[in-house]
């Protein structure tokens, strides 16, 4: 018997979510093909504005070319589906295409409204709804100072974001009287609309476009209704969506009034075997534009093909989302549509915070909900509702702030039923965590990959948290942070200890809070953090049995138990001269040498003893010690910048010295990279580092957590358009809290990665200075920065010291076993095993 | 009973860590565990790395027993009997020693 042929039109999040659930039942098969007008295979449409903050097209893959292939799905990019055959039972693309089906599904999506608005066809003016537009809007915003955003809803706010982040001045020009107007009520779209003018976006309300014309100071000028105008270089349209109902439309499917394919609960159309998915369908005269009814919707036509039974009963329209920083969600109904409903309502002038909960007319149940500022009552009023759980006594409590020491509002995550759905965006109950975590799931990570719960918009992450921890808590689990047997204390616990109890020895600590004689695991850490705090010399004598085996002899140390020699190189910038030092110590000493992808030099082979007399010549010469043996700030990376290069746009090299001075040896929880690029052709890799800076017209752009290695990350774009000294600021914040908070040997992208909250927690802690920890953030580094020591200065000074520096405290031999061998003309470890001669026992 | 050499002041020992001695042309880490006041001296060539480091370890204990924790790839060596506790099939050859008045000295192996 044949397989029967199902062809999905449209592969946007929907179809490709459809394609995935018949993948992933391997009691099925079925042959299918898949349509797309776009270049691209499926990509996540709700993260999009991530493509601003650096993400790629890859990144926001949902899937790809290779995963479809193996799975035996056929796809064609490119080509749009124009004819329908419902008579047939065929379909005809663009190039002429044509293909039968048994079963047919309409992914089609949405389109961008744009008004019928004179002018709207102009060069600058564009729509946001795929990477291509994204693409446009970048273009434009390149020969761009101001940009309008037509629309002031949700999708609206998000090209705003998009526009700012392009670094163009940026207004919002909606008709209706206030922002979000379908999501929010009056009260948080007011406090919405300050808070972003807050962040220097005009807000334009009750504003009716009439004609774009040409401009007199800008490209265009928008005329409005009212007789006032605005004048702008590049136009954004987000006035909503329209279903993407013309195939339908043309070869008679039963289409709303308004629009969209009408479907039953089996999201079947009016013909039998005609399936429409996603925002182009019509349930119940209702659009829902958003992706997790579409999941649902998707999943329900797969099971109706299969001949299981599911229906589609609507969807829950509540969200949650951060724009342009800040914190806004919406719940149920919050137009005082629902008689008798009464509400609560929270509004925090000083800290800009919103809420308000509209209960039943008997207060027992919650209607709806609206938070602006603080979002974080979401979880729990979402899950009140969903469940039609019954309100607490005085339902006040769920809005009002916590208060000290008081329990927080709401209710446990162990009072919700294992049906509650906890990810609408992948449609995971609190029963599919609960069974992954009694399956081995024991963190956050573990749960994301297995369930994918809170991969898509984040916004349940606090929830998924809070189920995992009451369930590992159920299950017996002890979650331990130990360091390690001598210290029940995490790191960040131990630095706690130590910064506020002023420990500077680890006697102290061992004797206090540990037990045993330490290891190799305290000490080290110990180490750092003694350093992080009070940066004494870290070869003293209490420090010197912490010092792994780097920091021990201020040298990395190589696989025969030499060391090499790294000099601070500031920012890759050296006289002739110096490099001239370099070459004759290197010649002296036989030094193997390389250039180092930090741009500095490592010189390669140094035995104990002749560590100080290299290092004595290098001093003299005016270097420093580079640090590479610390896990510490390493170096900062730089072009040359606008010194030299004539596409730089500032001075790279200038603020990649100041850096590199500032934060040289400080000893954090791993090592840190910096790279300065002079402008945005990012010669630097920047974006591959803990902190890169890229310089843009508006000043410069602040990239955190990025790292090389072995598993490569980009880092995130923290904060655009910043002067120096702002700069410096966030970064002194950044790294202090990063040795405060990280675990040991974690660099910052696992840091920020592991943070409930992540990236937008850490701008929270660092730019709006949520934890009121700035001022002493600072303070520490600037302490660390006012103790700085070149270590091997230091060491030189000290005759005591200079004592370890031979490989026999009995004799001036050498360590008579070492042999090298040539490699292209320098000297490197012998390659075969070294003779044991002593092993006799 | 075999003869006592003095290898070095007992000044010279480093608290709680390591250093290298010189012995019947042999490479011998003491280590001086302040702590306990426990004295120890092992082979200073790690098994595994092949290389003569082991007086640049860390000291440390578990379950009471102290080590020391080789600088190149962190393997333990058990500092009374030798015994990688790691890799229990390597086994650092171990001294005798002690303290004679200022002198730290080792007993002679033949």
């Amino acid at each position: 018997m044949n397989k029967q042929r199902i062809v999905v039109v449209g592969n946007g999040m929907v179809g490709h979510k459809f394609i995935d659930t018949l993948i992933a039942d391997e009691s099925v098969d079925y042959e299918i093909i898949t349509f797309s007008e776009e270049s691209r295979l499926a990509y996540d449409r709700v993260q999009l504005s991530g493509f601003f903050s650096g993400k790629t097209a890859d990144d926001l893959a949902l899937t790809d070319a290779i995963y479809y292939q193996e799975n035996g799905i056929n796809f064609v990019l490119n080509d749009k589906v124009v004819t329908l055959d419902t008579k047939n039972n065929q379909v005809v693309t663009n190039s002429g295409r044509v293909e039968s089906y048994d079963k047919l599904v309409l992914a089609t999506g949405s389109f961008p409204f744009v008004p019928p608005i004179a002018g709207n066809d102009k060069e600058h003016c564009h729509v946001y709804r795929t990477i291509d537009d994204l693409e446009d809007i970048t273009a434009s915003g390149k020969s761009s100072k101001v940009g309008v955003v037509v629309g002031g809803g949700l999708l609206g706010l998000e090209a705003a974001n998009a526009l700012v982040n392009l670094g163009l001045e940026t207004h919002v020009v909606e008709f209706a009287p206030r922002l979000m107007a379908v999501q929010l009520d009056d009260g948080g779209g007011q406090l919405l609309r300050r808070k972003i003018e807050a962040l220097g976006v005009q807000v334009h309300t009750e504003k009716a476009t009439t004609e774009i014309v040409d401009g007199e100071n800008c490209r265009y000028r928008m005329n409005f209704a009212d007789g006032n105008f605005l004048e702008t270089d590049t136009i954004v349209f987000s006035a909503g969506i329209r279903p993407q109902d013309e195939l339908a439309r043309q070869f008679d499917l039963k289409i709303g009034e308004r629009g969209g394919i009408a479907i039953n609960d089996q999201c079947q159309t009016n013909v039998e075997n005609v399936y429409a998915i996603g925002e182009c369908a019509l349930w119940d005269n209702k659009i829902f534009g958003l992706v997790a009814p579409g999941y649902q919707m998707a999943k329900v036509a797969a099971a109706h093909i299969k001949g299981e039974s599911l229906t589609f009963t609507g969807a829950d329209m509540s969200t949650k989302l951060k724009l342009l920083g800040i914190d806004v969600a919406s719940i149920g109904e919050v137009h005082g549509q629902t008689p008798g409903a009464q509400s609560y309502t929270y509004h925090d002038e000083i800290e800009q915070v919103y809420k308000r909960l509209i209960v039943s007319e008997d207060g027992t149940k919650i209607v709806g909900a609206v938070l602006v500022g603080d979002a974080e009552a979401y979880g729990t009023l979402l899950q009140l509702l969903l469940n039609d759980m019954t309100l607490p006594e005085n339902p006040a409590v769920l809005i009002l702030p916590s208060t000290g020491d008081q329990q927080a509002a709401g209710f446990g995550v162990e009072a919700l039923p294992e049906t509650a759905t906890i990810c609408s965006c992948f449609d995971v109950s609190k029963g599919d965590l609960t069974s992954a975590v009694a399956a081995g799931c024991c963190t956050m990570g573990d749960l994301k990959e297995q369930t994918k719960a809170s991969t898509g918009c984040g916004g349940c992450s606090a929830l998924t948290k809070q189920v995992l921890d009451s369930e590992l808590a159920s299950l017996g689990f002890e979650v331990n942070n130990d360091l390690c047997e001598h210290f029940a204390y995490s790191r960040q616990e131990l630095a706690d200890i130590i910064r506020v109890k002023k420990i500077t020895t680890f006697d102290q600590l061992l004797e206090s809070y540990g037990s045993g004689l330490g290891c190799e695991i305290c000490k080290p850490t110990a180490g750092s953090i003694l350093a992080s705090y009070w940066n004494e010399y870290v070869l003293e004598d209490t420090h010197i049995e912490l010092q792994d085996s780097n920091d021990l002899y201020l040298g990395n140390i190589q696989k025969n138990g030499t060391y090499s020699v790294v000099p601070r190189i500031a920012g890759g910038e050296i006289t002739p001269d110096k490099l001239i030092v370099l070459g004759e110590v290197a010649k002296e000493f036989d030094l193997y040498t390389k250039i180092t992808g930090g741009q500095r030099i490592d010189l390669f082979g140094a035995q104990l003893h002749e560590l100080p007399v290299i290092w004595q010549q290098l001093i003299d010469a005016g270097f420093e010690t580079g640090h590479a043996y610390g896990k510490s700030l390493r170096t900062v990376k730089s072009c040359v910048g606008n010194t030299w290069c004539r596409f730089g746009v500032d001075d790279s090299m200038s603020l990649a010295l100041n850096l590199e001075n500032r934060y040289k040896g400080l000893r954090s929880p791993h090592k840190i990279k910096f790279a300065v690029s002079g402008c945005t052709r990012e010669c630097a890799e920047a974006q591959s580092k803990d902190i890169g800076l890229i310089s843009t017209e508006n000043g410069w752009n602040m990239y955190v957590c990025g790292n090389g290695g072995m598993r490569p990350r980009h880092g995130d774009l923290f904060a655009s358009g910043l002067d120096e000294q702002t700069l410096i600021k966030y970064i002194d914040r950044f790294l202090m809290f990063y040795v405060r908070t990280a675990d040991r040997l974690q660099r910052t992208s696992v840091w920020m990665e592991n943070m409930e909250g992540g990236l937008d927690y850490l701008r929270e802690v660092v730019i709006e200075d949520k934890l009121n920890l700035a001022a002493e953030l600072e303070l520490e580094m600037e302490n660390n920065i006012k103790n700085y020591q070149c270590e091997w200065k230091t060491t030189l000074q000290n005759p005591e010291k200079l004592k370890r520096f031979k490989h026999f405290i009995n004799s001036d031999d050498t360590d008579n076993q070492l042999a090298f061998e040539l490699e292209r003309e320098q000297r490197i470890p012998a390659q075969q095993t070294i003779k044991v001669v002593e092993l006799t026992a | 009973m075999s003869q006592w050499f003095n290898i070095c002041k007992s000044e010279d020992l480093a608290p709680n860590s390591g250093i290298c001695a010189q012995f019947e042309s042999q490479q011998v880490a003491i280590f001086f565990c302040q702590r306990n006041q426990d004295l120890y001296a092992v082979s200073n060539f790690d098994p595994i790395a092949q290389a003569n480091v082991i007086s640049r370890g860390i000291i440390g204990s578990t379950q009471g027993e102290t080590y020391v924790a080789s600088p190149l790839y962190k393997q333990r060596f058990n500092l009374k009997t030798g015994v990688c506790l790691d890799l229990p099939e390597h086994v650092l050859k171990t001294y005798a020693v002690r303290i004679d008045a200022e002198h730290v000295q080792l007993q002679a192996t033949a």
